[in-house]
């Protein structure tokens, strides 16, 4: 990345000054352009942001999240999306149009704990974000093991157009569904893979700040291979 | 005695300029702030000034209960500061007192205009203050940590608040008053303050000062937050960026 200008922030420092945009966890005061969270400052050509290190999950539409049922309505389902928020799935995403409050058991689809992959379809924070799942690779969690991440450290995990991911899927043959809330499903046929794939990604949570972290995931992958 | 204010016995300020604990006059006490001390809590901090010790934990943005508080244009913040019974000499009672009420509801007050809660409408910001050794300043104290557990846990802030007192010891204006001097001097002033906007967000006084000397004592107090602010800094910095270097 040529034009960046990388800096370690928090809340209230001042990034820069003149005729910037702002964008993602900075605001503008006067000329000057402060950041709001503790993160990592980016200036593109005309545009600043900061990197958030920290925070809970801010929905926005069309991200995949991974979600758990809390509970449910007649008509609906209440889900934790590990947000300020609960996710909202109505019923009829789920049975089609032809869904009868009398005639349908919600509980015959998805239980309490049971685990989805979801889209979130809408949010305005004047609701509770609504989701769907009547998508192709959406809908119920069969198998897998969950793995929580603060949200903050998704892209870093997910990595410069997927090279980190796509790294440790090779490494451990493990498929990993990663949700933008930081909650990811590990699945993989051998236990090893598994059990390799979710350390990466904890390593990946620890060390997220540092530099050239593919490189160290790869060695750490392939020196406990054999 | 002609020095000192309203007990006799004790010396304040020496013919040198030193005050009863050995510090100059415009010298804090010992200041450390420690960032994410606590698992559960979604941001945290601790801090020791002077004597003091407090532990403060913050939870949210998350859903309002009762649900009748929530507001659906805004979030809300909510606070908490509380003395624990052995923070002080004889056993405090558990139960809020009135000094506590106030104490939370400044603290609040102090820490509203630098966290951006209209980000978050319907859902609250929880802040528990725990005082585990109280010496005088543990209002300031408090507000300074609360401020790191708010960065801590992510929620978005207009700026940093940190806040010193200052006050009026043996007829002289001196930095961060301790227990001693805020019982036997003249005046006490915490003041609250948002270093990068230059904004004061909380400010109160505790006795009587000429006009001159209230203009010195904001000044005295505003330099200490200054002081304070770069250790709320180092404190959030050793946290996030520790291994990292600067790229």
């Amino acid at each position: 990345m040529e034009n960046t200008k990388r800096k370690y922030v928090i809340p209230g420092d001042v990034i820069t000054s003149g005729p910037y945009r702002p964008e993602q966890n900075v605001i503008l005061d006067g000329e000057r352009i402060i950041a709001t969270a503790i993160g990592i400052s980016e200036i593109y050509d005309d545009t600043v942001r900061v990197i958030s290190l920290t925070g809970k999950y801010i929905p926005k539409i069309n991200d995949l999240v991974v979600a758990k049922v809390l509970s449910h309505s007649s008509l609906s389902w209440e889900l934790d999306i590990n947000s300020s928020y609960v996710g909202f799935l109505p019923a009829a995403d789920v049975f089609g149009r032809d869904f009868s409050a009398h005639a349908d058991e919600l509980n015959s689809k998805l239980k309490k704990g049971d685990l989805v992959v979801a889209r979130i379809a809408n949010s305005d924070r004047s609701r509770d974000p609504l989701l769907t799942i009547s998508d192709r690779e959406l809908g119920k969690i069969e198998s897998g093991e969950l793995v929580e991440i603060s949200p903050s450290k998704v892209p870093r995990l997910i990595g410069k157009r997927g090279t980190m991911i796509q790294t440790i899927e090779m490494a451990t043959g493990a498929i990993i569904t990663i949700g933008q809330n930081g909650w990811i499903v590990v699945s993989c046929e051998n236990s090893d893979g598994l059990l390799k794939a979710v350390k990466a990604i904890q390593m990946v949570e620890e060390q997220a700040h540092i530099a050239n972290l593919t490189d160290r995931v790869k060695s750490m992958l392939e020196s406990k291979g054999e | 005695m002609i020095l000192g204010g309203r007990d006799t016995d004790l010396v304040l300020l020496d013919e040198n300029g030193i005050r009863c604990d050995g510090r100059k006059i415009d010298e804090p006490r010992k200041i450390m702030i420690k960032a994410g001390v606590l698992k559960n809590a979604d941001g945290s901090a601790y801090i020791e000034f002077g004597d003091n010790k407090i532990v403060v934990g913050v939870f949210g943005p998350r859903d309002v209960h009762p649900k009748h508080l929530a507001n659906t244009d805004t979030g809300i913040l909510r606070c908490r500061y509380h003395m624990s019974p052995f923070s002080v000499e004889e056993r405090k009672k558990p139960a809020p007192s009135r000094r506590e009420i106030e104490i939370s509801k400044v603290i609040k007050e102090a820490l509203k205009p630098a966290v951006m809660l209209e980000q978050f409408p319907r859902t609250v910001v929880d802040i528990f203050i725990e005082v585990l050794q109280a010496d005088g300043g543990s209002r300031c104290a408090a507000l300074a940590a609360a401020s790191v557990a708010l960065a801590d846990a992510g929620i978005p802030m207009r700026d940093m608040v940190s806040a010193c007192a200052a006050g009026k010891v043996a007829d002289t204006i001196v930095l961060d008053v301790n227990n001693e001097e805020d019982q036997a001097g003249q005046a006490d002033m915490p003041v609250g303050y948002m270093p990068n906007m230059e904004k004061i967000t909380l400010i109160q006084l505790d006795g009587v000062l000429t006009p001159e000397e209230y203009k010195k004592c904001v000044e005295t107090a505003i330099g200490g937050c200054k002081l304070v602010y770069e250790i709320q800094k180092k404190a959030l910095t050793d946290k996030y960026f520790s291994n990292g270097g600067n790229n």
